[in-house]
């Protein structure tokens, strides 16, 4: 079943899910730490090896077993694992990984995965989409109980879950929300939504993560603190958060509909028509006019392309997918005119009426 | 203001790093500030060594009040405190108990706080979930009392009673 999450680009995050004109995907990851094995950065090939057994051991026994497979890194390719990064399955570090011990439980839709020996022992995560922070939560913690009776894992009264990284010490939880922020940014709003969210505990990170840079409009927030509030407080906050984002985002929406309607319409198509006419074309001008093409969708001025599709082009059109695609490692350039040939196919192949114009039904002068 | 690398593009981002109390300003392009993002997201920026420094200045704190703490070792992994100062992580779960106090001002630091009051796992945190237990046993028959249910008032503490010899 690997094969599947390795081979094609589906993943369960890209249905759709509640709120998913703005929020794409919900996720909760529970750091956990085996109590006497030295953290992973210390791991050398004999304790790499008997932690490995000791987690591999606690899946097999657990009701897990079935449902899980196990991905052993070193039996990867390079691209396989950039293949997992890309779909946000592993962490941009964790695919640079490649000893032996260190790998990857995963359901075959990837909504549940655990990444063995990544910063910590074990990263358990469950990705969903659209806003459903509470469901993922549920069903992490149903993964960490059962692990839990199997594994003793490092925890200390007044520290909570012990992490290689002081910063997740505590719950050892990190939630996040990856969400669509297109009228926000441009109407200038986003550095006054970003300060506001640094002020409730939470931070604003790019598409893949720490450090990685904001593409397309989407931006990632998740809960800075891990020590002193309560799961159900971090999620229940980020919540809280995220709805009001989406009213604000929802709002300025409604308002460039109305005052720049024209202006809106002519940003979408044009967009649309770069997507589905360019010869060749970067990441990076691809996200933003998928963005934009999005946002289209979203608001009906473009019918007849699933928002499915364009969650699922902002994975295939990433270096790795592309290269899987045509079964060959390729330069920058042969990657720019593969992903535009990938591009038009997803979007064209979608439309209702073939041949007819995506924006003919709206396009009419009020 | 212009670019401090190519010098021809007005300068949009601005850093402010300090090394040793010497304070360094850096200006910016965006072209320039995004050639430059993948070194310093990979160098000295990287989240470890923010880490490193906010461990650090806890340290330069701590030496005036305790011993030095750079030479401790964990008797368990081995790693020193100035490893963690350098690699901004920690070498296994011991080390929380060995470097307790030197990790104490940077936990209330990224945290603001330093006091777990999440999830306890039923195994190995049995103590802690039955003094849980028994706290909220105690919210509980304070209540009894305040409304003069003087039997479950009674109930209630014999169940205390009976959690604290658990402990024991």
């Amino acid at each position: 079943m690997s094969s599947d999450l390795l081979n094609s680009t589906y993943v369960r995050w890209m249905e759709p899910g509640p709120e998913s004109d703005i929020v794409i995907s919900s996720r909760v990851r529970l750091a956990r730490n085996l109590q006497t094995v030295p953290f992973p950065h210390l791991l050398d090939d004999k304790t790499g090896q008997a932690c490995w057994q000791q987690i591999t051991q606690a899946w097999q026994k657990s009701s897990l077993k079935d449902q899980l497979e196990l991905l052993s890194f070193n039996n990867l390719t390079a691209l396989d694992r950039q293949i997992l990064m890309e779909k946000h399955l592993i962490s941009p570090n964790h695919a640079e990984a490649n000893k032996f011990y260190q790998g990857l439980l995963v359901d075959k839709e990837g909504q549940l995965a655990i990444m063995i020996n990544e910063e910590d022992h074990l990263r358990i995560q469950c990705l969903l989409p659209g806003l459903q922070m509470e469901e993922c939560y549920k069903r992490a913690q149903m993964v960490d109980d059962e692990l839990e009776s199997n594994l003793s894992f490092a925890f200390d009264e007044q520290r909570g879950y012990l992490t290689a990284c002081p910063t997740n010490v505590g719950t050892g939880m990190r939630a996040s929300v990856m969400l669509h922020l297109p009228a926000i940014v441009t109407t200038g709003q986003l550095n006054a939504v970003v300060h506001y969210i640094g002020q409730l505990g939470l931070t604003v990170r790019g598409i893949y993560g720490e450090g990685s840079e904001a593409m397309g409009n989407f931006f990632q927030v998740s809960n800075q603190i891990t020590l002193g509030q309560t799961e159900e407080d971090i999620i229940a906050n980020l919540t809280a958060v995220t709805r009001q984002i989406i009213q604000q985002e929802r709002t300025l929406r409604e308002n460039l509909k109305n005052q720049m309607h024209i202006q809106l319409e002519d940003r979408v198509c044009r967009a649309y028509g770069i997507l589905t006419n360019a010869r060749m074309i970067t990441s990076n001008e691809a996200l933003g006019h998928l963005s934009e093409v999005r946002l289209g969708v979203n608001m009906g001025i473009i019918d007849g392309i699933q928002p499915y599709a364009l969650n699922e082009l902002v994975v295939a059109i990433r270096p790795a997918h592309l290269q899987k695609r045509a079964g060959r490692e390729m330069d920058p350039l042969s990657r720019d005119i593969h992903r535009a040939e990938v591009i038009k196919e997803k979007l064209t192949s979608r439309k209702a009426k073939p041949g007819s114009s995506p924006a003919a039904g709206t396009s009419e002068e009020k | 203001m212009f670019c401090d690398e190519c010098k021809q593009k007005p300068a949009t981002v601005h850093f402010t790093q300090f090394f040793n109390g010497t304070k360094m300003e850096t200006h910016l392009c965006d072209t320039c500030a995004a050639k430059k993002g993948a070194l310093f997201m990979n160098g000295q920026f990287s989240i470890p060594n923010l880490l490193g420094s906010f461990l650090g200045h806890t340290f330069g704190i701590l030496q005036q009040t305790a011993a030095s703490p750079n030479n401790l070792t964990c008797s368990h992994c081995g790693v020193t405190f100035n490893d963690i100062t350098h690699t901004g992580k920690l070498g296994c779960a011991e080390c929380y108990r060995e470097f307790d106090q030197a990790l104490e001002p940077t936990l209330r630091r990224i945290h603001g706080n330093s006091q777990h009051v999440g999830k306890v796992p039923s195994r190995g945190g049995e103590k802690v979930l039955i003094k849980k237990k028994i706290e909220r046993l105690k919210a509980q028959l304070q209540e009894a009392v305040t409304a003069e249910r003087y039997e479950q008032a009674a109930e209630i503490r014999d169940s205390i009673k009976e959690l604290e010899k658990q402990l024991e």
